[in-house]
């Protein structure tokens, strides 16, 4: 915290002519100056007010415009009436009240025209406008990244642009009280490290993580998941650098549970996986664009994607546990119910699953099996992960035939037992395949743990969704899944 | 004027960096933006016989059509297709 501004000894006022108890009480001001007993005033909004030109002395008058003195004395309310002893404060009152004021000052017979007793205004240095901006300037720690100052005819989202900090759509300018804000957001200290991000392996601040939050449009409340999921993207489990050097398609995709997917107002329903919802489309983001700008990682840079996909400007959604048959994602790997999490997978999708025709588990979850066995390539068994995300149509027929988690999993797992004659090198006239040392057995599509199942989705719709993955394991990237911290 | 946060790992400089200078005009095209003050062609039509002397392959002329305004997009936009380099020469 900075140091407060000295004031005199005496007593000393704060006020603002925007405020009619201030204004009301300006004759009490020149009566306590006539007395003597006023060390100095200051005034937020105008340097003309309080006119003490009628009083017999001249306190010490401080306009404070850019409200250092009130921000830092912690003035909350106007007008405040600070008793000052060697430079320290030993006594406030705030508004007008006349006993009050009298006992204080040891000042009988004040404002007798005046009423009893009037509350006082917010002081400007709490004014929802600039208190942002004043907990930016004077935040415990200081905001610690460098200040880059765009030229007068800059166009700020040009100049952003200029910079190369946008992944090529609108940033938000990160000054200092969008990012103050912003940190309002966590519990953190914004000097605290998160994580080592790849690939220039860049030790990243929660205030870094602020500052690219601020610029890809998230709120405050957006910030613990950010800060949760690029503290798993930089794991080594995750992989985030091979992930992002890949020439394959997939990038970070976010799910999340617990109740803080209401809290923060993501989308689980309609249109669960697209566009349209602040925090979905914000959260993912404001990863990606941590890896691009404390990273490093750039498309064309270590970013050798052949083709990319749509999902690589961010990818989160929420899973909805509240219509799902199944037990939620975040608990299947071992975190406890309601507590809030984000998975970390690394894909691409969505790649459709139709079955408007099925009305038994067993007939849907065979479609959901020839679907997951294309995952890639249909001859290509166990190195490359998937999630399957259950529409809330196609998850009511589990749900009515009593069929949870465990049971689709078991079945899946059956119907997805791939004879390796079909997948040898060569098999069904495709060069691509396995090693022919492997023909004659079976192999389960997924490795354990490789089927990621969660629900999300509109009410309408008998269609469900596989989200493909990059290579998994040591070569590639495992899924990670953290509790949200505060 | 806006001042922001630097988003990035600060291991370079926040400054846009700038176009390597060429090494020579040899087989370049240079542009020249005349902005358009009194004379400034007559400074130009100079500079334009020096830069053909010292081996630019050719030399374009550009106008704004007011000083007092920054260049049209289309005339910006024309110059970087056509040109080089770029000379934006202030007569006054």
């Amino acid at each position: 915290m900075s140091e407060r501004p000295p004031l005199p000894d005496g007593f000393v006022a704060v006020v603002k002519r925007d405020c009619p108890t201030c204004t009301l009480i300006e004759p009490v001001l020149v009566q306590l100056a006539d007395a003597a007993a006023l060390a100095a005033v200051v005034t937020q909004d105008d340097p003309g007010f309080p006119d003490l030109s009628a009083s017999g002395s001249a306190p010490d008058c401080t306009f404070d415009q850019d409200l250092t003195v009130s921000y830092l004395w912690d003035i909350e309310t106007v007008p405040t009436l600070l008793r000052i002893e060697d430079g320290a404060e030993v006594e406030r009152i705030v508004g007008w009240d006349r006993a009050q004021w009298e006992d204080l000052t040891g000042t009988p017979g004040l404002g007798p025209e005046l009423p009893e007793w009037r509350p006082g205004c917010g002081s400007l240095s709490v004014d929802p406008m600039r208190a942002d901006e004043l907990a930016g300037r004077f935040s415990a720690t200081g905001l610690r990244s460098r200040r880059v100052e765009f030229a007068e005819l800059e166009d700020e989202f040009e100049a952003m642009w200029d910079r190369g900090w946008s992944d090529g759509l609108p940033l938000v300018p990160p000054t200092e009280a969008r990012v103050a804000r912003m940190l309002t957001g966590t519990t953190r200290a914004p000097d605290e490290l998160v994580a080592v991000v790849p690939p220039d392996l860049v030790e990243c601040t929660v205030e870094k993580v602020a500052v690219n939050a601020v610029m890809a449009g998230c709120l405050p409340e957006h910030l613990p998941v950010v800060l949760a999921a690029v503290e798993a993207a930089c794991t080594r489990e995750f992989n985030m650098h091979g992930l992002l050097a890949t020439t394959f398609f997939s990038g970070p995709i976010l799910i999340v549970n617990g109740p803080i997917r209401q809290r923060i107002g993501m989308n689980a329903g309609v249109n669960a996986l697209g566009q349209g919802n602040r925090a979905n489309s914000t959260i993912g983001r404001a990863l990606q664009l941590v890896v691009r700008n404390v990273g490093g990682g750039l498309p064309g840079g270590v970013d050798r994607a052949t083709l990319g996909s749509p999902g690589k400007v961010g990818f989160c959604f929420a899973e909805d546990e509240e219509g799902s048959p199944f037990t939620p994602l975040s608990v299947d790997r071992g975190l406890e119910p309601g507590v809030d999490a984000v998975t970390l997978f690394a894909g691409h999708g969505p790649s459709a699953i139709i079955d408007q025709k099925s009305r038994e588990p067993e007939s849907l979850v065979r479609s959901f099996a020839s679907v997951l066995r294309g995952n890639a390539h249909p001859k290509l068994p166990l190195k490359i992960d998937a999630v399957l995300v259950v529409s809330p149509e196609h998850g009511r027929i589990f749900r009515e035939a009593g069929w949870g988690r465990e049971q689709l999993m078991a079945r899946l797992g059956e119907l997805l037992l791939l004879d390796t004659d079909e997948l040898v090198q060569g098999a069904g006239g495709m060069a691509e395949g396995i090693p022919e040392a492997f023909g004659g057995m079976q192999l389960p599509k997924f490795r354990e743990g490789g089927l990621l199942v969660c629900h999300a989705g509109g009410g309408a719709g008998l269609f469900s969704a596989m989200l493909g993955g990059w290579v998994n394991g040591e070569e590639g990237s495992d899924p990670v899944t953290v509790p949200i911290g505060t | 004027m806006t001042t922001v946060l630097d988003p990035t790992g600060e291991r370079s400089v926040a400054e846009r960096a700038r176009l390597e200078r060429p090494s020579s005009l040899e087989g370049k095209v240079v542009g020249l933006l005349d902005i358009t003050k009194p004379r400034g062609d007559v400074f130009l039509a100079h500079l334009e016989q020096g830069l053909r002397r010292r081996g630019a392959a050719d030399v374009v002329r550009f106008a704004k059509p007011t000083y007092t305004k920054p260049a049209p997009v289309d005339l910006r936009h024309e110059i970087s297709t056509k040109c080089d380099l770029v000379i934006e020469a202030l007569a006054d």
